[in-house]
């Protein structure tokens, strides 16, 4: 696609080079951040260098660290690769929380209700429930942006809410744990609950699978180069008859299913039932994690990795060094504001000889 | 006195082209200098120099005796210096006068003194006899006309030097004439003028000086007095040119395409197609003259199925089309040039390769069902690149790095490529220079001879005069004569084009 760059002896194939200019941005990005908060760290009087020796030995540092981080990071990575696939067709997808509420209680709702099956059933069919729903409010902007031209920063938007609002009284009325004092979903059955061999989530090796799938089709399929042709000039990709219309509401399905996908494997895998408390954030960071990953779908998995091993040291930094576990939080918002500097400035660069002035050549 | 315009030695590379080889040039008050080239050959490159829009590697640039500092635009418009793009720098959902005040506005308080500022624009544009509506919104007018906002946006300040990108390249005739005037009035003032442009006659007419550049470097200086269009051409390409385009009678075959009662609306929704009738043949080049805005663009693309048709029917070897559907229209056996090739024709940031396969990258051999077959695409675009001599490093560079010419190679490459019975090519060398020019000629000529019919719109006389079979004139949405090319008189089918009776 557009990272391909040429090798001067074998001239008719295409040859993926990895761009490392491009990924400058997001490692300097990072190390930036980290910079900025030790800083912050030193000023409220504690050792910046305890806090992340603390933070990456938790994280990384033994297999059961590796194990939570992983599993921290598997709705990262799903969240992200939702919103990068919606940034390929040229759609913001805002709503990824809301697409990934619905798919936790989805998945909330199936691992309760089919009894009786063996696990490499019942894992499934709550993993496709979860996408499913989530699909559907995705579908739902795809199809206002198409047929009516609604902007779905602002369908998806609303529609978190709307979802959020949905899912908490389903989960505080019909889905409620009977004769409970909590508001929340019963505990799934025992053969929808997702593996983990020697610590690692079966849930991170979907999710990086999905993420190696979704690469594949933007790259070499047809389904994908009209996602990335509507996403790049939807002009030329009317002129050239691919539908702009069915390709932006396929590409919120996709989306959607992602984010869907994301929620259940939370549930199936983490939480183990549905509570209005669960998964909050985990869709908002997923377009941190989409653009630092380059809105490219392997990209997105160390962003992810990084976050999630950041989040599962977060208590142990604490109870190291004093820092509050909020740091990681800060992180991420400094972390997003450095990745999309750049990204914006290169935006009005390019719009300024694109859409907001007209002409032709060169 | 020291030159107006001193530029030494400019040397600017960009990754695999050294775009400007060590180039100079001077320009005297009062002087006309007309800069050919290619395209790709640099031109641009070393004007935006000048402008100090770009940093060049090594060299010097002098205004009026002192130094530029590169990257100082401001401090070069300053010093009297005014730039025309070959690329619009309008804002298209401003007016005309909002957008000639853009970055110097005239002030009453806090606000823009919006009755000084129309005041302004009446008297410019009377002062140099190039008329605007000053409440016009700009994407609402031709390119002819943006085109004269630009001009009189870069005439605006107390120019000493005016700089025209291919200013020409979307004129009508007569609006090409007129600014030619208004070239020479300049001059006559003592401006000097930078013009680049690819139309040999405009420069034979209007320059003091010709400056050749090919492949960044400089080839040569000349005068309209010591050569002829075919020698400019020469010096451009590097070999002789052929301007006079060879062709044989057309062997003119069943017909392809109907045009039946057609009628179709503009983008504000004034009926601009008023029901054409057309007929093109296989093997015969039917040729649509007309001043631009008379509805050829409306009529381009309902046929291309891009635009709605309010009546009428387009019918490829007899069978009727889909109404609004470019896909089943090219299916059903069209190819379409589209007038604007940057918004319709090309994705700017995909590879020449994927641009080469953009309408037919499902289609056999470059899919098998839903994998792309890339090692395909890649054997096309390496013959193609060949074939239609696209300038590039590789096929796998962007088509945004190309010039602009080559980009409309990229284009033609791709439509000619499939051999369908119907060409329908609209404005295929706007901006293209003249080796290209040639080039793209020739092919149409051959898609023809090969048994496609091809239905050609240009707002160049010339071009149609000389590749056409049958010739159409349009004029105010009808067709108001078909006439045999061999019968046709420049004169006559000007004074039709102009909605002279006769
Ligand atoms: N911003 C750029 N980045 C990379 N290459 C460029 C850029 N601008 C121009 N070029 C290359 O430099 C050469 C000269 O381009 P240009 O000056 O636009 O040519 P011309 O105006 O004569 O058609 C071309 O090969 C073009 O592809
Ligand atoms: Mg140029």
């Amino acid at each position: 696609m557009s990272d391909t760059k040429v090798v001067t002896e074998s001239k008719s194939k295409p040859v993926k080079s990895f761009d490392v200019g491009s990924w400058l941005i997001p490692i300097i990005a990072v190390l930036v951040a980290m910079f900025i908060a030790a800083i912050l760290i030193k000023l409220q009087g504690s050792n910046p260098i305890t806090a992340y020796k603390s933070l990456f030995k938790t994280a990384f540092g033994s297999l059961e660290g590796i194990g939570l981080t992983l599993g921290k990071s598997t709705p990262l990575v799903l969240s992200g690769l939702a919103v990068a696939v919606g940034l390929r067709a040229g759609l913001f997808n805002i709503g990824a929380q809301g697409q990934l509420l619905s798919g936790a209680l989805a998945a909330a709702w199936a691992g309760v209700t089919f009894d009786g099956l063996p696990g490499y059933i019942h894992i499934p069919i709550a993993l496709i429930a979860g996408a499913f729903f989530g699909s559907i409010v995705a579908g739902i902007s795809g199809f206002l942006k198409a047929y009516r031209g609604v902007h779905e920063v602002i369908t998806t938007i609303m529609l978190n809410s709307i979802v959020m609002a949905i899912a908490d009284y389903l989960a505080s009325h019909q889905l409620r744990e009977p004769d409970q004092f909590l508001t929340r979903t019963s505990e799934i059955l025992p053969s929808a609950k997702m593996p983990i061999y020697s610590h690692l989530p079966l849930g991170f090796f979907i999710a990086v699978a999905l993420a190696l799938l979704i690469w594949w089709i933007l790259g070499r399929t047809t389904s994908g180069f009209r996602i990335e042709t509507v996403g790049r000039n939807r002009h030329a990709a009317w002129y050239a008859g691919i539908s702009v219309k069915k390709t932006v509401i396929s590409a919120m399905l996709i989306s959607g299913a992602i984010a869907g996908l994301g929620g259940a494997v939370e549930t199936l895998g983490i939480t183990y039932r549905y509570a209005p408390a669960f998964n909050l954030g985990l869709g908002f960071d997923g377009i941190t994690i989409a653009l630092l990953g380059r809105v490219h779908p392997l990209g997105i998995i160390p962003g992810a990795i990084l976050i999630g091993g950041m989040r599962a040291g977060a208590a142990n930094m604490q109870f190291d060094s004093g820092v509050a576990p909020e740091l990681v939080d800060l992180l991420m918002a400094l972390i997003l504001l450095l990745v999309t500097a750049p990204l914006i400035t290169r935006f009005f660069k390019n719009n300024s000889n694109k859409s907001m002035t007209s002409g032709w050549g060169n | 006195m020291s030159a107006l315009l001193e530029v030494n030695g400019i040397t600017k590379r960009y990754p695999g082209v050294i775009a400007n080889d060590n180039v100079s040039l001077t320009v005297n008050a009062g002087e006309v200098v007309a800069l050919l080239g290619e395209n790709g050959a640099g031109k641009s490159t070393l004007l935006k120099a000048v402008f100090g829009l770009i940093k060049p590697d090594s060299g010097e640039i002098k205004i009026g005796g002192t130094p530029i500092v590169f990257g100082d635009t401001a401090g070069v418009i300053s010093r009297g210096v005014g730039m025309v793009h070959q690329h619009f720098q309008l804002v298209p959902v401003m007016t005309v006068a909002e957008n000639l005040i853009l970055g110097d506005e005239p002030k009453r308080g806090l606000f823009i003194n919006q009755k000084s500022a129309r005041e302004e624009i009446i008297t410019l544009s009377k002062r140099y006899g190039l008329e605007v509506d000053p409440d016009a919104v700009i994407e609402d007018l031709p390119v002819g006309m943006q085109q004269r906002v630009e001009i009189l946006k870069a005439l605006r300040k107390d120019v000493k030097l005016l700089i025209l990108d291919e200013p020409t390249a979307v004129l009508t005739p007569q609006e090409i004439d007129e600014l030619i005037q208004v070239i020479r009035n300049l001059a006559k003032s003592g401006v000097g003028v930078v013009l680049i442009t690819h139309k040999l006659h405009e420069v034979m007419a209007v320059a003091d000086r010709v400056v050749v550049l090919r492949g960044g470097k400089l080839v040569g200086t000349t005068s309209p007095k010591e050569t002829d269009e075919a020698g400019l051409a020469q010096m451009m390409v590097g070999r002789s040119v052929v301007l006079q385009v060879n062709r044989t009678e057309a062997k003119r075959g069943g017909v392809v395409l109907e045009v039946k009662g057609l009628e179709v609306r503009d983008d504000r929704k004034i009926m601009s197609v008023k029901g054409v009738d057309l007929t093109l043949h296989k093997g015969e080049i039917l040729g649509v003259a007309g001043v631009e805005g008379n509805g050829q663009r409306e009529l381009v693309e309902a046929i291309c199925g891009m635009r709605h048709r309010e009546t009428g029917n387009v019918l490829i070897n007899g069978v009727a089309t889909k109404d609004m559907a470019p896909h089943a229209v090219h299916e059903a056996g069209i190819s379409h040039i589209p007038e604007d090739r940057e918004k319709h024709g090309l994705v700017a940031n995909y590879t020449i390769a994927d641009n080469l396969v953009l309408n037919q990258f499902d289609q056999e051999p470059f899919a098998k069902g839903w994998i792309r077959n890339l090692g395909e695409v890649a054997k096309n675009a390496d013959k193609l690149v060949e074939k239609f001599d696209i300038r590039t490093p590789s096929a796998f560079n962007t088509a945004g790095s190309l010039s602009g010419g080559n980009k409309q190679k990229v284009v033609v490459a791709r439509e000619l490529s499939e051999e369908l019975p119907v060409l329908v090519a609209a404005q295929p060398t706007r901006g293209v220079d003249v080796g290209s020019i040639e080039f793209i000629h020739n092919q149409l000529i051959s898609a023809r001879d090969n048994g496609a019919g091809v239905l050609l719109v240009s707002a160049e006389l010339d071009e149609i005069l000389s590749l056409s079979d049958r010739i159409a004139v349009m004029s105010d949405g009808k067709i108001v004569a078909i006439v045999e090319s061999k019968d046709a008189d420049r004169n006559y089918i000007g004074r039709l084009m102009a909605g002279l009776k006769e």
